[in-house]
């Protein structure tokens, strides 16, 4: 473990992939993110990356898959906007099952939006953004500590599973400065051969093809089911979450990221005032824990789940939650965050109301 | 396999299919200059021995299937993205082969963008163009180098400047960035310019070895689909109409200017 | 004797004829026959070819070999060369295997 350092988010994600072997890196400036690609100008280049500020992010995209296909680590990062522009390339390269990884610092949206901080990329990230039957498998640090570590194990997940992987930051995360260590870590440690790669084709092989076009149906039809066989095996294996204090809640909440820092304050206060309340935070977004979440919701009151958008995750909560309990929604849109004392106060109005509903039925 | 033997006793074999080239049978519509330079390119590569240290980058365009012909590791790409994926290829493996093979509206519509970026960045990377004034692929509409007054099905009365602007001479473009090497134009349809256009790719490949810059070979080839004519009428039309807007030869050469072809 | 000949893959060639407008010689034409493909294949029809290469540089499916007399090997056999047959009127695909120097002609 490296010595403590204070960082801001952005630049723990940079030095991190400094860290984890990133070989590449294919970017364009774009507010709340623009320090990881100048954090790489400068301290990448220093230690051997290729960085490359480019002139789109189709270009950057684009850019990640060929250098992806000539078997190396590389990754990308933008913000909202500039993600809806990669999103052909995302599809692309997952179609393609190659290994890279993408960084999104969410910004507050529709449109060109605001560069305050924002959870409305949840649907894009999650469910698709591209076209075609893909995922992502997304990743949903809430700490510059976890900015950093999502890195390693990005990039190992990358590996593992040929597939896109994207962290899912927000405007504040990239921003704060938290203290931070960095992992020992050895990139060559991780083993994976990367003979399907296009190096140059040596007499004592194929030649290697790296494509997501397949004209025939049937063909189409076998690429896409060892697609979905593969996600039902992230699914299986690749679950992370973390519970605070739920094994007697009574009223659960749901957050990531931001929101999960706030929500977990808000837990405490909420303890404090008497209210059995608890916690679960994704940490992979795809995979989502629906599993353990539906366990939970067999024992629980009630669900709010709290994110700074319109309601996105809310559905997949619904989905787990399979009606065992009823689930309500906090949230803030336009790049505001909300405040710890807002979603204390959503709690008690839903804990009073469910008491009043008791109590009228006695 | 119905062959008729003929007697070649006494010869020598001067000239066969380069073994660099698959046995796969080309989908690409007959006398299609695709074919010629698919051929050229892979003789190329075989007589200078490259072929385990070549990338080749085929996007979206009838030869987004040139994967399957050509005897290198391939990478399929995005329509308009070729230069990008070249990008990412040769920034990885500096020193490797890397060329893309694009058409007119991969290179010159929807990747105008990473094509003269790359182009001037001046990476070292070659850049084949396949310029027949039409999309194939799609079934014979408009490209950015489509001529005024020619028919597509996007411009069925001819095209128009009013309503779609010139043919695009994207090619002069290039030239005039100082991060491009070697830019030229040729062609394919005669025995000639096929020795020329050889001549082009062993001296393009040649300036990627010696890591100088920027290639861009652009190939003024015909459509015989999609301009509706037999090949050899279609080569000819080429001759007559083509020519004149696309003219044959240097454009840069060792990083500098040939001044006969500058943009008008 | 000719100074070179060519070679088709019959099953290849897709008739497009850039062959036969190429050639110097006038000696390609397309056969009345058609391959698998369905295309009438280019044939050679004449015995002047010269081994100038013109037709496989414009082929756009790499159908053809050429061959050429070299130095070395018309050297050698030109002494001993004549015609062993004259193959005329082809109407369909056909195989000539010639183990020995018949007497006399042969009709096929």
């Amino acid at each position: 473990m490296s010595e403590v350092q204070l960082m801001k988010g952005n630049e723990a994600l940079a030095e991190a992939a400094i860290r984890a072997g990133c070989a590449g890196y294919f970017g364009y400036p774009i507010t709340p993110q623009s320090e990881v690609l100048e954090y790489l100008a400068e301290e990448g280049r220093k230690r051997g990356m290729v960085v490359l500020q480019v002139e789109s992010e189709l270009a950057a995209i684009n850019m990640v898959y060929g250098a992806a296909g000539a078997g190396k680590r590389v990754m990308t990062s933008s913000s909202s906007p500039g993600i809806s522009l990669m999103q052909e390339g995302l599809s692309y390269i997952a179609s393609a099952e190659l290994p890279c990884l993408v960084v999104n610092v969410n910004r507050g949206g529709p449109g060109l939006g605001t560069i305050q901080p924002s959870q409305g990329d949840y649907f894009q990230a999650t469910k698709g953004g591209g076209h075609g039957d893909y995922h992502l498998i997304v990743l949903a640090p809430s700490s510059v500590q976890e900015m950093a570590d999502f890195v390693y194990d990005g990039f190992e997940l990358a590996d593992k599973y040929r597939n896109p992987v994207m962290i899912l930051a927000d405007g504040a995360l990239g921003q704060m400065m938290e203290k931070v260590t960095f992992r020992e870590y050895d990139p060559a440690s991780s083993g994976i051969a990367k003979d399907w790669a296009t190096v140059g084709k040596p007499s004592t092989r194929e030649r290697n093809i790296i494509t997501s076009l397949h004209i025939q149906s049937e063909r189409m039809e076998q690429i896409n089911l060892r697609l979905q066989a593969k996600y039902r095996k992230i699914r299986e294996d690749e679950v992370r979450y973390q519970m605070v204090q739920v094994e007697d809640a009574e009223v659960l909440l749901v957050a990531y990221g931001l929101a999960a820092r706030i929500s977990h304050r808000a837990v405490e206060l909420a303890r404090h005032r008497g209210i059995a309340a608890g916690l679960l935070r994704p940490m992979t977004l795809f995979p989502y824990p629906s599993a353990i979440l539906h366990q939970l919701s067999k024992q629980l009151d009630q669900v709010l789940v709290v994110e700074m958008n319109s309601g996105q995750m809310i559905e997949d909560v619904r989905l787990a939650v399979e009606g065992n309990a009823p689930v309500e929604f906090y949230g803030r849109m336009g790049g505001i965050i909300p405040s710890t004392e807002e979603v204390v106060e959503k709690i008690v109005s839903m804990v009073n109301s469910r008491k009043q509903v008791e109590e009228s039925h006695v | 396999m119905s062959e008729a033997a003929v007697i070649t006793e006494g010869l020598e074999c001067i000239w066969q299919k380069p073994a660099t080239l698959t046995n796969t049978l080309m989908h690409y519509c007959p006398g299609c200059g695709h074919g010629v330079v698919h051929k050229v390119l892979m003789e190329v590569v075989q007589e200078l021995g490259i072929q385990s240290e070549t990338i080749g980058v085929a996007p979206v365009g009838c030869s987004v299937f040139a994967y399957n012909y050509l005897d290198v590791d391939m990478q399929e790409a995005a329509h308009g993205r070729a230069a990008a994926v070249a990008t990412g290829i040769r920034r990885m493996l500096p020193d490797k082969y890397v060329f893309s093979y694009q058409g007119d509206g991969d290179l010159a519509a929807i990747g105008t963008g990473e094509t003269m970026h790359a182009a001037n960045r001046g990476e070292n990377i070659l850049v084949i163009f396949i310029n027949n004034a039409i999309y194939g692929m799609t079934g014979g509409q408009m490209a950015p180098t489509t001529l005024l007054g020619m028919k597509t099905s996007t411009t069925p009365e001819g095209r128009t400047v009013d309503t779609q602007g010139f043919p695009f001479r994207i090619t002069e473009l290039i030239g005039m960035l100082p991060g491009s090497y070697y830019v030229t134009r040729q062609a394919v349809h005669s025995p000639n310019a096929v020795r020329y256009f050889k001549k082009a790719v062993t001296k393009a490949f040649t300036i990627q070895k010696e890591k100088k810059g920027y290639c861009l070979i652009e190939v003024v080839s015909n459509c015989p689909s999609g301009w509706k004519m037999t090949p050899v009428e279609a080569n000819k039309w080429m001759e007559q109409n083509m020519f004149p807007i696309y003219p044959i030869g240097d454009i840069k050469v060792d990083g500098k200017l040939v001044a006969k072809n500058q943009v008008q | 004797m000719p100074r070179g000949t060519v070679e088709f893959r019959i099953e290849t060639c897709k008739g497009c004829e850039l062959c036969i407008d190429a050639c110097p010689q006038e000696s390609l034409a397309l056969s009345k026959e058609i391959n698998t493909l369905g295309y009438h294949y280019a044939v050679l029809v004449k015995d002047n070819c010269t081994g100038c290469v013109n037709c496989a540089l414009v082929c756009p499916d790499a159908v053809i070999t050429v061959y050429r007399a070299s130095k070395k090997s018309s050297a050698k056999s030109s002494a001993a060369r004549e015609p062993v047959a004259t193959i005329s009127n082809v109407k369909s695909n056909i195989k000539v295997v010639l183990d020995e120097v018949p007497e006399g002609r042969i009709d096929i």
